[in-house]
């Protein structure tokens, strides 16, 4: 250990808020460019991980912002609403709209995918951090 | 939308009754209002399908061949209408006590996402999402087998994943490498770009996608999954997976080598019917073999997939209205048949048939019900499975199979030898043990419902034929693209 540095604790949190912000960032940044809710959501599952490793499954649990599987439920529960907006319009199911928002010289790209992506993301933090959890939790108990 | 509409319902019921695991009373509330609001979709969709014929929704709006395109048509809707019907038995059976699944809070959700995965699987016109959807079912089917946490049931629930997971994978690779082939996966597109394909690359491609539908299907050599699994299902469950599981497999091997690739190589219908030959056969034996009830049952799903295999090998209109009919009547029949278990076992105690007897006098109700299935299986005038082996024994001899047809008569014979040793057993002798007396304040009115159900609709369809008939020709002709 090296003493100067200060403890894990601090760093890990320090690392969740910002592995957190990323995995945002990606997911705002999936709609014109690569990255998207599945690796943004792969990423949440890396801060919670590591939040686990440091700490224990417990508090990583209690960090999520549901249970495992009601998160993932109602993940895929805004994915599938998301398409349901298009049918007012009289266009098929899970057709998204985008429109460009212009703040002068910052152009913001909004559309319906964000809540489809968003969704994605709550699932796959759900399913592999309710995953992830339990196995760290079985170590846990196993040693 | 309606298109849609029953993949999407028992999708979100799923969420729903996963969201709600906590208050059963509410998620058992959804799960019925779900089944019911399922079932008058299929009925919508049935009756839209009727009047105007196939309706196709590419999801997003994408232009084809790029979008994922589900469509409706005579068959696919029919499947999903029994889908969502057995999913309301089984639902129903669940309010009774007589062999109820353990009620878990994963039962429901489980359930839901087995009849989205098929239904989704009956109306997909995409090679991958079948593939996909393919696999959301084999999911659900597993968590169902493990219900029940026993060390029998985890060590079906293997067998069970592993052979599958074989199959699935193999419809993976023939999934690629028919992209690698044509750069297709819509069915439409699929069919323009693969008549274009040369003999030698599209026999192998479409002998693997064959191959994986067969293991789906349980047919000779690859049906072991099916009796392995089974005998540890409670007999809802049991009910509604064989009403989708093998017919998941039926469905796609009709709307590929029969719709899409038609016509596909000659090689792979002589092939697909000496398969079903041997399915029809060593199924019946298999059955003749056993004494658990559900066994017996299992291995005859086995032998009744030769049959509706035999009628796709024909490989005629007349082949496939044929083989439709079958597919409808047996997951109807062999439900209910699982369901008569499911009672016997409830008065009598046990699923073994050396172990229990008496219930004709003590039960003539149940004793009438479970004869009105077993002769439609074995196909007596006037039951639904009359019709379903006339129209395929009849198109065997118009096409000079008389091998075939033989073999279909007399694998009919033996199917009536082992419902008349469930008839003996269970109903005609007396009880081996002397003490035995019907248990009494047992809740079955329930399933019985779910049961008359199924029987008026095989009774209904003996008598009543021509709607049916007509229905299936209909759907043999939309399969290939065909205007009915």
């Amino acid at each position: 250990m090296i003493s100067w540095l200060p403890p894990a604790e601090v760093f890990v949190r320090v690392l969740y808020a910002m592995l957190l912000f990323a995995s945002l960032w990606i997911l705002w940044r999936g709609q014109n460019a690569p990255g998207g809710g599945f690796i943004g959501g792969l990423m949440a599952v890396a801060a919670s991980a590591a939040y686990a490793l440091v700490f224990d499954a417990g508090s990583a649990l209690r960090r999520l912002p549901l249970e495992p599987v009601r998160l993932a439920a109602c993940g895929v529960l805004l994915a599938l609403l998301s398409g349901l907006p298009a049918l007012l319009n009289g266009l098929p199911y899970l057709t998204h709209r985008g429109v460009t928002l212009s703040f002068g010289v910052v152009e913001l790209p909004v559309s319906t995918v964000i809540l489809f992506d968003l969704g994605i993301y709550l699932c796959v933090w759900g399913v592999f951090g309710g995953y992830c959890l339990a196995l760290v939790r079985a170590i846990e108990e196993e040693s | 939308m309606l298109v849609l509409l029953p993949l999407l319902v028992p999708l979100a019921t799923a969420l729903l009754c996963a969201l709600t695991w906590t208050t059963p009373r509410l998620q058992r509330a959804i799960s019925a209002g779900g089944a019911m609001l399922l079932l008058l979709c299929s009925l919508a969709l049935l009756r839209q399908v009727m009047a105007q014929g196939a309706i196709t929704l590419v999801a997003g709006n994408w232009p084809l061949p790029f979008g994922i395109a589900f469509t409706a048509d005579h068959l696919g809707t029919a499947l999903v209408l029994i889908a969502a019907l057995m999913l309301s038995i089984t639902l129903l059976w669940q309010e009774s006590a007589a062999d109820a699944a353990p009620v878990s809070p994963a039962l429901h959700p489980l359930l839901h996402g087995l009849v989205a995965g098929s239904t989704a699987a009956f109306l997909t016109a995409d090679l991958f999402n079948l593939y996909v959807w393919f696999e959301v079912s084999l999911i659900c089917a597993l968590g169902l087998l493990v219900q029940g946490g026993a060390l029998r049931q985890l060590d079906a629930a293997l067998k069970y994943f592993v052979l599958n997971l074989v199959g699935t994978l193999l419809l993976l690779a023939a999934v690629a490498l028919l992209h690698a082939a044509t750069g297709q996966l819509n069915f439409t597109a699929l069919g323009e770009a693969a008549s274009r394909l040369d003999h030698s690359v599209k026999l192998p491609l479409l002998g693997l996608l064959m191959l994986a539908f067969l293991i789906k299907a349980a047919a000779f050599p690859f049906f072991a999954w099916l009796p392995v699994s089974y005998h540890t299902l409670p007999a809802p469950v049991l009910a509604l997976f064989s009403a989708l599981l093998t017919k998941i497999g039926i469905c796609a091997l009709l709307r590929t080598i029969a719709g899409v690739f038609f016509p596909a190589p000659e090689l792979l219908f002589t092939l697909l019917g000496w398969i079903a030959l041997l399915s029809m056969v060593t199924g019946v034996l298999g059955a003749a073999y056993h004494w658990d009830m559900r066994r017996i049952l299992a291995f005859h799903t086995i032998s009744q997939i030769g049959y509706i295999l035999l009628a796709i090998a024909l490989s005629s209109r007349a082949g496939n209205a044929a083989a439709i009919f079958f597919a409808l009547h047996h997951s109807m029949v062999k439900a209910g048949l699982f369901l008569v278990a499911g009672l016997i076992y409830r008065q009598t105690g046990h699923y073994d048939l050396r172990r229990i007897g008496g219930l004709h006098a003590a039960k003539p109700g149940l004793a009438v019900l479970f004869l009105l299935l077993a002769l439609s299986l074995v196909g007596i005038p006037p039951l639904s499975g009359f019709w379903g082996k006339y129209l395929i024994i009849s198109e065997s001899f118009n096409q000079g199979e008389y091998l075939w047809a033989g073999s279909a008569l007399f694998v009919g014979f033996l199917t009536l030898y082992s419902m008349a040793k469930i008839w003996l057993e269970a109903f005609w002798k007396p009880h081996p043990d002397r003490a035995w007396r019907l248990p009494t304040g047992v809740r079955t009115a329930p399933a019985y419902a779910g049961l008359c159900l199924l029987v008026l609709v095989t009774l209904w369809v003996g008598l009543v034929p021509e709607r049916l008939l007509l229905f299936v020709s209909d759907a043999a002709a939309t399969l290939q693209g065909g205007v009915p």
